[in-house]
């Protein structure tokens, strides 16, 4: 990866009529970054990624690709390649024909269209269903031709928007894998929506975290499950979602106090910034928790057990705030 | 009950299902009873038709009003059936529909995919243009013609025909291609259509059952018009249906009730042909705008 950045995004707006879904937003793309945009529906992640590709126009702002202020540009000029989340294959071509529908319109000659689509092909492993029109296929090879009709046009930046959310489990795992993969082998810059955490923490190099047309935090998957900039980022990755826990600071023993229970937060950075007796929100994962019996531990009543084959995840609560262990 | 319930449900013929069919087989005889007389009347010869039983079977059959309809009989002074008004028919319904539909899908298009500033407001008013009756713009249309110098021809007749018929085509074709998933047209934006290229490429090979339906819709409408021929076709261009009225209403003579029904029937074939052979089409369009498909 280098430290060229392929995507800036600098201060757009976005309203649909008085709705204003993005405010000022601004968002660097590295050349080669897999970058995943996560939020909940209707964060306007989806917005953001139909923005860059041109298809909805900003109310301010820029869109850089490659150096090139393409602000104004037709989608078709930006040198994009999209996937969605319907597939959107056209039914009435056959597969070859999906594929080779950008490169046709752009006049491309024949010898170099069937060249780039058997390369297509064949790194998808899509070659058997060419000649076969998109209702004859599953939704798996259906995401493939999509993915391929990105390919072929040598994209300088791919946008996925939620490709793997009308497959089941199994073959979105297995697809999550091939994007993955694809990544490895192009080195594309790719931008990714999901609302999927499992999705962005395998595939992202950064992922942003977004809410109400806002980035939460922009940073590594491991930075964002670790240190998570925010209550809000805190309690949405992770599964089952991060505990909290409302609690006062004691500061001459560094400890916090949840009712009559304490606990030692002594090791924690940034604790000479609380005041004594301040008000704080304790956050710990349920995957952190150690069920164990001695006598510093917190003692508390088994509520609910959830087997779940690898883990088990067991529910309880602790002065009043509901806690799940794994 | 003895039996133990297992795989399908039988089916019973209750009382409520025999009425019901009772009710069924009542209504086709009823409907059908006109068509009957029709045809048989239009077999008998005028001695058996003042016989006046009406609704007996032809004693003897007779088939010399078919043709006289066809080509001799009487249309004011001229004496040649049908049969130009058929053509004339013809050349009024064939381009009329074929500007109109493909006028149409265009703007059902631009309506549902390309939003432009005012697209509600054209939505609108085709709504509001899909409502108004006709006779309110006869007059001004008369005159609007006649100062483009095209009332009373074939040019101008198309003209109207395709202007009543665009508003509710555009509405038809826009709640069809609303219904299309909308990434397929940003797909196609990003590999590289325009405006034009999209709808030929991407929008009108998903456009049949749709564009069958609009045809069926023009072809039997502009078909089975009269007020608009007799207005604005001029003399030389009388559709089937004005002449069809002038060989049944005859002011001096004998009315020839075999000639008028065989006239009558050879009429309404071309209705009849474009819904046998389009009746399965026709639900799968109508239904085609309901399903997300």
């Amino acid at each position: 990866m280098s430290m060229k950045n392929s995507v800036e995004v600098k201060n757009i707006s976005f309203s649909y009529g008085k709705t204003e879904i993005l405010n000022d937003l601004s968002l660097d793309i590295k050349e080669g970054e897999f970058m995943v945009l996560l939020g909940p529906s209707g964060c306007g992640k989806t917005t953001l990624l139909n923005c860059i590709a041109g298809l909805l126009d900003l109310t301010d702002g820029q869109i850089w690709i490659e150096d090139d202020n393409v602000t104004w540009k037709e989608p078709k000029d930006r040198h994009i390649g999209m996937v969605f989340q319907s597939y959107a294959l056209y039914p009435s071509m056959t597969v070859e024909k999906n594929l080779s529908f950008g490169l046709r319109m752009m006049g491309t000659a024949k010898d170099l269209i069937n060249e780039k689509i058997k390369k297509a092909a064949n790194l998808l492993q899509i070659n058997e269903l060419l000649k076969r029109k998109p209702s004859q296929l599953s939704g798996g090879q259906r995401q493939r031709v999509a993915i391929g009709r990105a390919l072929v046009r040598d994209a300088k930046v791919f946008l996925f928007d939620e490709p793997l959310s009308n497959l089941d489990a199994k073959l979105r795992a297995e697809l999550r894998y091939e994007i993955k993969k694809l990544h490895r082998d192009l080195s594309n810059t790719m931008i990714y929506v999901t609302h999927d955490q499992i999705e962005a923490m395998t595939l992202a190099d950064r992922i942003s975290v977004m809410k109400d047309g806002l980035i939460q935090q922009l940073d590594t998957p491991k930075q964002i499950y670790n240190k998570p900039a925010n209550l809000f980022v805190a309690g949405f990755i992770g599964s089952p979602s991060m505990n909290f826990l409302k609690a006062k600071f004691d500061k001459s023993n560094q400890n916090i106090i949840v009712g009559k229970k304490q606990i030692d937060i002594s090791k924690y950075e940034n604790i000479n910034n609380l005041m004594n007796d301040q008000e704080v929100v304790f956050g710990i994962r349920p995957e952190n928790i150690n069920i164990e019996k001695n006598e510093n531990s917190i003692q508390c009543k088994v509520e609910l057990v959830e087997p779940m084959g690898a883990d088990t995840l067991v529910w309880t609560s602790v002065e009043g705030n509901p806690i799940s262990i794994k | 009950m003895s039996t133990i319930p297992k795989g399908p449900r039988p089916k019973h013929l209750t009382v409520g299902r025999i009425g019901l069919y009772c009710f069924i087989f009542m209504c086709a005889l009823f409907f059908l009873m006109p068509l009957y007389v029709m045809i048989i009347t239009s077999l008998k010869d005028m001695d058996e038709i003042r016989a006046a039983n009406i609704l007996n079977l032809p004693k003897e059959l007779s088939f010399y009003a078919w043709p006289k309809a066809w080509s001799q009989a009487c249309t004011g002074f001229v004496c040649e059936g049908l049969k130009p008004g058929f053509i004339n028919s013809v050349k009024i319904t064939v381009p009329s529909v074929i500007v109109s539909v493909a006028l149409s899908a265009l703007n059902g298009y631009a309506l549902a995919f390309w939003r432009f500033r005012g697209a509600y407001f054209f939505f609108g008013l085709c709504m509001f243009g899909a409502f108004i009756p006709y006779q309110v713009m006869v007059y001004p249309l008369l005159k609007i013609e006649d100062f483009l110098g095209i009332y009373s021809s074939l040019p101008g007749i198309i003209l109207v025909h395709t202007i009543f018929g665009m508003p509710i085509l555009t509405l038809i074709f826009r709640n069809f291609y609303a219904s299309l998933p909308i990434d397929l047209f940003k797909a196609a934006r990003i590999d590289g259509g325009n405006f034009i290229k999209i709808f030929f490429y991407v929008i009108i090979p998903m456009s049949t059952p749709i564009t069958i339906v609009a045809v069926i819709l023009q072809v039997t409408g502009i078909w089975n018009d009269f007020l608009l021929g007799l207005v604005f076709a001029g003399r030389d261009n009388q559709p089937m249906t004005v002449q069809l009225n002038n060989i049944v209403q005859v002011d001096y003579g004998v009315a020839e009730y075999n000639v008028d029904m065989s006239a009558t029937i050879l009429t309404s074939l071309v209705p009849l042909f474009v819904y046998f052979i389009s009746g399965r089409w026709f639900v799968r369009g109508i239904a085609a705008g309901a399903i997300k498909g």
